[in-house]
């Protein structure tokens, strides 16, 4: 079901319109496509917590016509950690930026993943820190420029599907605002799975970003997205893939796997323990 | 009549408080409340989580508050200063938790195994911004059961965070108490219609509960919601709940005397240096000195008006403590040049011996009675 026309009055919190993004930023859609996912699922909207980091994806909670928590720089996993753990029946997401959630937040991201708890994290991958004006983050690719490498990057960034995989995140997923019909889909089966799921979503930052490296208005940018990325089958990248993406960022599901996930494990502990948890 | 550490008072007024949530990260001295709760938690059905470090610890508590629970997390200095930042959230969002620390000697890494009282003043003002602060401590293991449970029921009245602060000595103390009966604060469970307000003087409502409350950690008023007019409604809201501890302040201050009436000298003393200063008022007394003893479980608000009322009777206030010279400041700002108010700090790891304070106490009489003026 794509995201075009339907009708996401119900899934916004309209006292906050408009938005603090700028023109032609991609947060929008990425936003969109979480409300989009959450009306996929019928979503019973009590249930459910937004929870964001600091940065211009952090501001997503306040956009969302559910519970919403706006936190700290780097740590909205950890809360939504907290949360999920004391009301492990709320369905809880959370808005990430690139360097909220790489750098400052780098160690509460893997950890998250590791536990395999019932979170889904939607990335918004711009390359750049947005808020504080175009600084490079750990995404930032190498001979990028950014107002911190006005000389260009020489640090290589993260692949973030990588190091979600590697520390035992169960559903990994890139889509990009360009594929605005797909993403929303993506997001709709992260929020389904039983486990800690993220998908990271590359977009486009014209003002920073998009200015910095010369890579024109939000269309340009989009057409880049669109250029710069390869949609590949479900499941593991295959060696052949890899080849043939000389470059390019592969897009879709990397993987889907069911694993004990973190409160269903310590509900069993909790019943080991003669207690009841999550009653 | 169990004979129990500190540390495990701790866990045991916690969960007779209520407490059904605990997020921690090991450290000395600590790390036993934590084990604790390891093994009380799960069989209550209550969580347990060791996070990854100590800003996700006091994350996860508030995260865990804000689902509901009775949330607590325990440190000692080098995992408090990391706190800070969530302790700032914590009450800017208005959300009940509780935060023990069990100090050691610092700065930084410091003395890890030895006690001190170095975080009165970061457990006021460690985080940015200024914001109320209820500071409680404890002299005993019977107190450090009770000051908790305590923590517990202001935080559900005040939402807030509530810090409770102990020392590595304390913590590792044993003791001989009978725990009291504790009955957890009872949390009103409103039924919010459309003109709800999530914040200022309003009841606690979690997610889940039927309504959507917008938490953030960015200047709001009553509704939660971030706007331009943020700074001044925040403002407004940090003042009413300053306003309210002021009215409130007997009801919130603890604290215990000994030997007070008549007093010339009185030992103004909290956490395990009151227990030194206890002992140094009794050996003065039993050599005829007028000696008297305050002992603080309540830091902050700091208690001007017990300090302006001793000021008005003593010659000399004598203030020890493992620090260099952190509480006495509240202390001379209250006593306003009525009487003398004499520093005596150490951050050397050693607690004060008995006859430390008394011959401090003793050589501030002897110093007036020679007619030395003081301010």
């Amino acid at each position: 079901m794509a995201s075009v026309g339907q009708d996401l009055t119900e899934y916004l919190r309209q006292e906050m319109m408009p938005t603090v993004w700028c023109p032609g930023c991609g947060h929008g859609i990425i936003a969109q496509g979480i409300a989009s996912a959450l009306k996929q699922i019928d979503a019973d909207l009590d249930q459910v917590v937004v929870v964001g980091g600091i940065g211009c994806s952090g501001r997503t909670p306040f956009y969302m016509n559910t519970g919403a928590m706006h936190t700290t720089h780097g740590r909205a996993l950890a809360f939504a950690t907290g949360l999920k753990m004391a009301r492990p029946s709320l369905t809880v997401i959370v808005a990430m930026g690139d360097g909220d959630a790489l750098a400052i937040g780098g160690n509460h991201f893997i950890h998250a993943a590791r536990r395999n708890i019932d979170l889904t994290v939607v990335l918004y991958n711009n390359s750049i820190y947005g808020m504080t004006g175009g600084q490079a983050a750990p995404t930032t690719p190498p001979t990028s420029h950014s107002t911190t490498t006005p000389l260009g990057s020489i640090e290589p960034n993260f692949d973030s599907t990588a190091l979600a995989m590697a520390a035992g995140a169960t559903f990994v997923a890139r889509s990009t605002t360009f594929d605005f019909q797909e993403m929303p889909q993506l997001i709709a089966r992260a929020i389904r799975h039983p486990g800690f799921s993220m998908v990271e979503v590359l977009s486009q930052c014209p003002t920073y970003y998009g200015r910095l490296n010369r890579l024109g208005e939000a269309p340009e940018m989009l057409l880049y997205e669109r250029d710069r990325t390869m949609p590949v089958p479900d499941g593991p990248i295959p060696e052949i893939t890899r080849e043939q993406l000389v470059g390019k960022q592969p897009i879709g599901l990397f993987r889907e796997e069911i694993r004990p996930e973190y409160t269903e494990r310590y509900r069993e502990l909790c019943q080991m323990a003669g207690g009841t948890y999550g009653a | 009549m169990r004979l129990i550490q500190g540390n495990e008072a701790v866990a045991l007024g916690a969960i007779a408080a209520g407490c059904d949530f605990y997020a921690g990260y090991p450290i000395t001295p600590a790390t036993e409340i934590m084990e604790q709760m390891a093994r009380i938690l799960p069989s209550r059905g209550g969580v347990f989580i060791q996070m990854e470090d100590e800003l996700s610890a006091a994350a996860a508590v508030i995260g865990a508050a804000w689902g509901g629970a009775r949330a607590m997390t325990a440190t000692s200095g080098p995992g408090f200063s990391l706190m800070q930042e969530h302790i700032g959230y914590a009450a800017m969002t208005q959300t009940p938790c509780v935060i023990v620390d069990s100090q050691r000697g610092g700065p930084s890494t410091g003395l890890p195994t030895l006690p001190a009282q170095g975080e009165v003043m970061q457990a006021r003002f460690g985080s940015h911004g200024d914001r109320i602060a209820i500071v409680l401590t404890a002299s005993s293991v019977r107190s450090a059961y009770e000051m908790t449970a305590r923590a517990f029921e202001l935080a559900e009245i005040y939402r807030q965070p509530i810090i409770v602060l102990l020392d590595a000595v304390l913590s590792h103390m044993r003791e001989n108490v009978d725990l009291p009966e504790v009955t957890p604060a009872v949390r009103p469970k409103p039924v919010p219609g459309d003109a709800f307000q999530p914040f200022g003087d309003n009841p606690f409502v979690p997610f889940g509960e039927g309504y959507r409350s917008v938490v953030t950690g960015l200047a709001h008023d009553e509704s939660g919601l971030p706007n331009t007019a943020g700074g001044k409604a925040a403002e407004r809201m940090m003042r009413a709940l300053e306003d309210r501890l002021r009215r409130d302040a007997r009801k919130i201050t603890h604290y215990t005397t000994h030997a007070l009436e008549g007093a010339k000298v009185v030992v103004l003393s909290y956490g395990i240096t009151a227990r030194a200063a206890r002992e140094a008022v009794e050996l003065l007394r039993s050599r005829g000195v007028p000696a008297g003893l305050l002992d603080l479980q309540t830091l902050w608000p700091f208690p001007d008006w017990l300090v302006q009322e001793i000021a008005a009777q003593a010659d000399a206030i004598l203030v020890p403590e493992l620090n260099l010279g952190q509480l006495v400041m509240p202390v001379q700002a209250a006593a306003q040049g009525r009487c003398r108010i004499e520093p005596l700090g150490r951050a050397d790891g050693n607690l004060f011996t008995p006859e430390e304070i008394a011959d401090a106490a003793r050589s501030l009489l002897a110093e007036k009675e020679g007619g030395v003026l003081h301010g």
